[in-house]
């Protein structure tokens, strides 16, 4: 009934993560063999860098922990929201974390842009202005979804493409009134990119990746227990309200920051924790952690193509996960009204 | 150490939902509510169990007012099954019984022999391993049943320490979709508790059903108490005329002796 113990999923991503690490460090327009490697690895730790030295260590290396560490991120908050809401379709991008926090980092680019626009303030401002937005469009949406009688999913979801659809109108304006170089580097940073990456945004990424992990897994008791509704996990003595705020602003925060350093990738919120319960069923002692392996390896696997697919051109790491996650999500709703189709739920 | 209200009054946007609702369940005892529907039976479940906070006097529980208790605290000693649960998450089913444990930390081989027990007493153990999603609608209630005995369990026989607080079980409909057998099984069950010290609180509708099991009733009736008190007080063609607008016969159970109510 389910393929996989929760313990052999882990030791299976545990060995196939760093696989993929090494594998994707070596691939790419230029190919290096684990030789030419740990050649490589000599000189550059004598501080001599040759080319393929900087292409290895830094260029793909801070790249790939990147992207790494925001697979933990979005995989994390996505197996929290929907946990949160019951609902395994739930994702960051769907309630308006991703367009809220890219609105608020676009604003921050084009008004604050001419000040901030390099270092570690600029990247900071841009981060505030990302976890501002995507705070400010959670709780508007949370806000309109909620009611006494608690909080509506459906609503949840309709006020979300609200929110989205006014954040985007936001951006667009912003890009209106912006030059023509900002506004590349804001469509370009929308698709999702980890072009560029530097070791500072992996330091920024690393901090939401480390607070995720941190907090995210003290919190499957709870979840568990709320899977069975929101009365129920009060009766079980869980402070339902309580957690819903932490979680939210929990998400806000880490996808926040997110946004800001890599832009949209969307959909690895919402396939990487569905793939996990596939496996392994939905406790959420087993699925967070899991889910934030797995979303590593899967954000790893996804940039490497986006490095290799079209060489010797890149494609943005958001267009890749976002075709594999579209048709990936269609099927989960067909799934979904095949096995409800008794008219057991809407 | 009993579980009462005092008084309690609701209004919700100037509506009367509960009024004058009065009544004390001690361990040991079952009290069945009947009512019409839209009585406000599930609404005083969900005073009586601090979900909601009465407008007008007070649920005590175990000597505090509900809502003072600390939320776990309350858990370990008070389960409640609602109607209708909605879990669409494919946990096995003894997971989901496993969830009535959150509220204690006995530790994992205790935690797994309480599940055991739980399921055994609903008839679901060899529901164990399936998943909860693809079971039937009573099936899954059960298994919220064992989940709520899971909560509040405790070891027939184990001699309690003196100071333990009375457990109370509060049950809407708790047979709203079984078979007749497990309709029986479950009226057994909650007999058993009652005489192991569980104080229970359950809606039903079935009058019979009632009478069977219950040593006290509460006929609702737009929110206010109609009748309360022994099933055969309670349970006269006069008050069933009036509650429920409906003419019955109420004769002694030939083998029980308890009142049968004949429409």
């Amino acid at each position: 009934m389910r393929p996989l113990q929760p313990r052999q999923l882990l030791w299976l991503l545990l060995i196939l993560l760093p696989l993929a690490l090494v594998v994707s460090l070596l691939s790419g327009a230029v190919f290096i063999t684990p030789g030419v490697f740990f050649a490589t690895l000599g000189d550059w730790l004598s501080g001599e860098p040759g080319r393929e030295g900087l292409i290895l260590f830094s260029i793909r290396l801070p790249r790939l922990i990147l992207a790494a560490l925001l697979g933990v991120v979005l995989a994390g908050a996505g197996a929290a929201m929907q946990g949160l809401f019951r609902n395994p379709l739930a994702d960051p991008s769907l309630i308006g974390v991703a367009s809220g926090a890219s609105a608020g980092a676009g604003f921050v680019v084009v008004f604050g842009g001419a000040f901030f626009t390099t270092g570690w303030l600029g990247m900071s401002l841009v981060a505030v202005g990302a976890f501002a937005g995507g705070f400010i469009a959670v709780l508007l949406v949370y806000r309109l979804a909620t009611s006494s009688a608690g909080t509506s999913v459906s609503t949840m979801l309709l006020a979300g493409i609200a929110i989205t659809a006014l954040t985007g109108a936001l951006n667009s304006l912003f890009g209106f009134f912006t030059d023509n170089d900002t506004l590349r580097r804001i469509s370009l940073w929308q698709m999702g990119s980890l072009e560029g990456a530097g070791w500072q945004r992996v330091g920024f990424v690393a901090i939401a990746a480390a607070v995720t992990t941190a907090v995210l897994p003290r919190h499957s008791q709870a979840l568990n227990a709320l899977l069975l509704g929101e009365s129920e996990a009060r009766h079980l003595g869980v402070d339902v309200e309580a957690l819903k705020r932490r979680v939210i602003l929990l998400t806000a925060f880490v996808v926040g920051i997110g946004v800001a350093t890599a832009g949209i990738v969307a959909f690895v919120g919402l396939m990487v924790p569905h793939w996990v319960r596939l496996l392994i069923g939905p406790d959420h002692r087993h699925l967070i952690p899991c889910s934030l392996l797995m979303g590593a390896l899967f954000l790893v696997v996804a940039d490497t193509l986006a490095r290799v697919l079209i060489l010797p051109a890149e494609l943005p790491t958001g267009v890749i996960t976002a075709m594999i996650g579209a048709p990936f999500f269609v099927s989960l709703l067909i799934q979904q009204r095949r096995r409800h189709v008794g008219g057991v739920l809407p | 150490m009993t579980l009462a209200m005092q008084g309690v009054g609701l209004q919700l946007n100037g509506v009367s939902l509960l009024e004058g609702i009065d009544f004390t369940v001690k361990g040991g005892e079952i009290l069945a509510i009947l009512g019409p529907n839209g009585a406000g039976k599930s609404t005083l479940l969900k005073v009586l169990s601090g979900e909601c906070e009465p407008s007008q006097g007070a649920v005590m529980f175990n000597g505090h007012p509900i809502r003072e208790w600390p939320a776990a605290e309350r858990a370990r000693s008070m389960g409640i099954l609602p109607q209708g649960a909605s879990l669409d998450f494919p946990f096995t089913v003894e997971e989901v019984v496993m969830l009535g444990r959150t509220p204690h930390d006995s530790g994992q081989r205790q935690d797994a022999a309480i599940v055991r027990k739980a399921l055994e007493a609903v008839d679901g153990s060899h529901l164990r391993k399936r998943l909860y999603t693809h079971l039937s609608g009573g099936e899954k209630q059960r298994v919220q049943l064992a989940r709520v005995l899971a909560q509040i369990w405790k070891d027939e026989g184990s001699a309690g320490e003196a100071d333990d607080p009375v457990r109370y079980l509060i049950l809407d409909e708790p047979t709203a979709s079984f078979d007749l057998a497990h309709q029986q099984l479950t009226l057994d069950l909650v007999g058993r508790l009652a005489s192991q010290g569980f104080g229970v609180v359950m809606v039903l509708h079935d009058l019979n059903m009632a009478a069977r099991c219950a040593s006290a009733m509460l006929l609702l009736s737009c929110g206010r108490m109609a009748e309360y008190g022994l099933p055969h007080r309670v349970l006269t063609p006069a008050t069933i005329r009036k509650v429920f607008a409906v003419d019955a016969l109420v004769q002694p159970h030939p083998l029980t002796g308890n009142p049968l109510v004949i429409t």
